[in-house]
């Protein structure tokens, strides 16, 4: 049943943000802190226990497979949400700092993961 | 008309799901015989989108984009953080477990990497405009870090209202060049297998950001770079009003 798939991702996906809710509240932030990688995680382990237990059909993926391809759209719908005015009408200062060290994180990505294969 | 609009405001999701599909049609159509396939539909899309978000804000005065429109409230529904986070997810069932364990210390390395990167690059940024006083500073390296950490920094410390707008405004600032950036730039800095999209979602961290530049670059790679900008945004509010603020006003 398609039903499960879904509620295997709901679990996976409350698990996981409760995680991080208290994770950043015992670290004293107001924010989740790796709420939605936690619940990756989970997802992940979910599949694989019930790969070995038999229990995975091609009904149960597609539960998850559906919101896995709406993802795009969702975030069309996030990108047309944004607050796009203020990003573009907040002074100089803004657009300095919100630009430079982004170009200069893109170009730095090269060396960081050629650091790490060492 | 009244029964129109309460019509549209009952289904306002149901509306988001149909304005968002035709606007990807749309968008799809204008990459294949206008653009000859050089950027990808959903790059298109993306962009589309946040250009109607800009009108939007225009239109309405408000903060979220087209969905301030009263019938397209739907759309800021459907593109809400709830629904973002479960779909990211749903992206992880094509992840391997393996591959993000192996590439799992470049991604804890890139992420702290990322956040004091950014900070340590808008406060001396802010720096050499003029500004003085370690709260401010502070707030707006926070905000060159993501939208949220700004603001949530700005509040700690007292910042006024002024530099906690303006540290929004770059951390939005981010989110949209990030997503505008990343399809354009990936073959040239190497961003095509899960470690690279790990270190990226590190070191950029801005979660609509990185999930969005990578829906436009290679859907595959999501899971991998939201693994580790998940923690970016969390880590951020933990470290610069506390530990960074320190630092900086130690040396201020």
């Amino acid at each position: 049943m398609i039903i499960y798939g879904v509620a295997i991702l709901a679990f996976s996906y409350l698990t996981g943000q409760l995680c991080g809710e208290y994770l950043g509240q015992f670290l004293g932030v107001k924010a989740n802190v790796g709420g939605v990688g936690f619940a990756m995680i989970i997802l992940l382990l979910c599949k694989e226990w019930l790969q070995k237990k038999g229990w995975l059909d091609t009904e149960f993926e597609k539960g998850v497979d559906f919101w896995n391809k709406m993802y795009i759209p969702v975030i069309i719908a996030m990108s047309a949400s944004q607050n796009v005015k203020v990003a573009v009408s907040s002074g100089f200062l803004a657009v300095l700092v919100g630009v430079v060290p982004v170009v200069a994180a893109f170009f730095t990505l090269p060396y960081l993961i050629k650091l790490s294969q060492k | 008309m009244e029964i129109f609009e309460n019509f549209i405001d009952k289904n306002g999701l149901i509306v988001g799901f149909l304005v968002i599909g035709v606007l990807a049609f749309l968008s799809e159509v204008f990459s294949k015989k206008v653009l000859k396939g050089y950027l990808p539909g959903s790059a298109i899309a993306i962009l589309a989108g946040l250009i109607l978000a800009y009108f939007g804000g225009v239109i309405t005065n408000g903060e979220k984009g087209l969905s301030d429109l009263p019938f397209l409230k739907g759309v800021g529904a459907f593109g809400g953080s709830m629904f973002r986070d479960f779909t990211i997810v749903a992206t992880a069932m094509g992840a391997s477990y393996l591959t993000m364990k192996k590439a799992g210390w470049l991604g804890l390395v890139s992420l702290l990497f990322g956040i004091v990167f950014f900070f340590v690059f808008g406060v001396a940024l802010a720096y050499v405009w003029g500004i003085r006083d370690a709260a401010s500073l502070c707030t707006i390296g926070a905000g060159s870090c993501t939208y949220i950490v700004g603001p949530v920094t700005g509040a700690a410390l007292g910042a006024s209202s002024e530099v906690i707008a303006l540290s929004i405004a770059i951390g939005v600032l981010k989110a949209i060049l990030v997503t505008i950036l990343t399809p354009l730039l990936a073959k040239k800095i190497g961003l095509n297998n899960p470690a690279a999209a790990m270190a990226f979602g590190g070191l950029m961290g801005t979660n609509s950001g990185v999930s969005a530049g990578l829906a436009a670059t290679d859907p595959a790679l999501v899971p991998y770079g939201a693994v580790t900008a998940t923690f970016y945004t969390g880590l951020g509010c933990l470290l610069c009003p506390s530990i960074f603020y320190l630092v900086l006003d130690f040396f201020l």
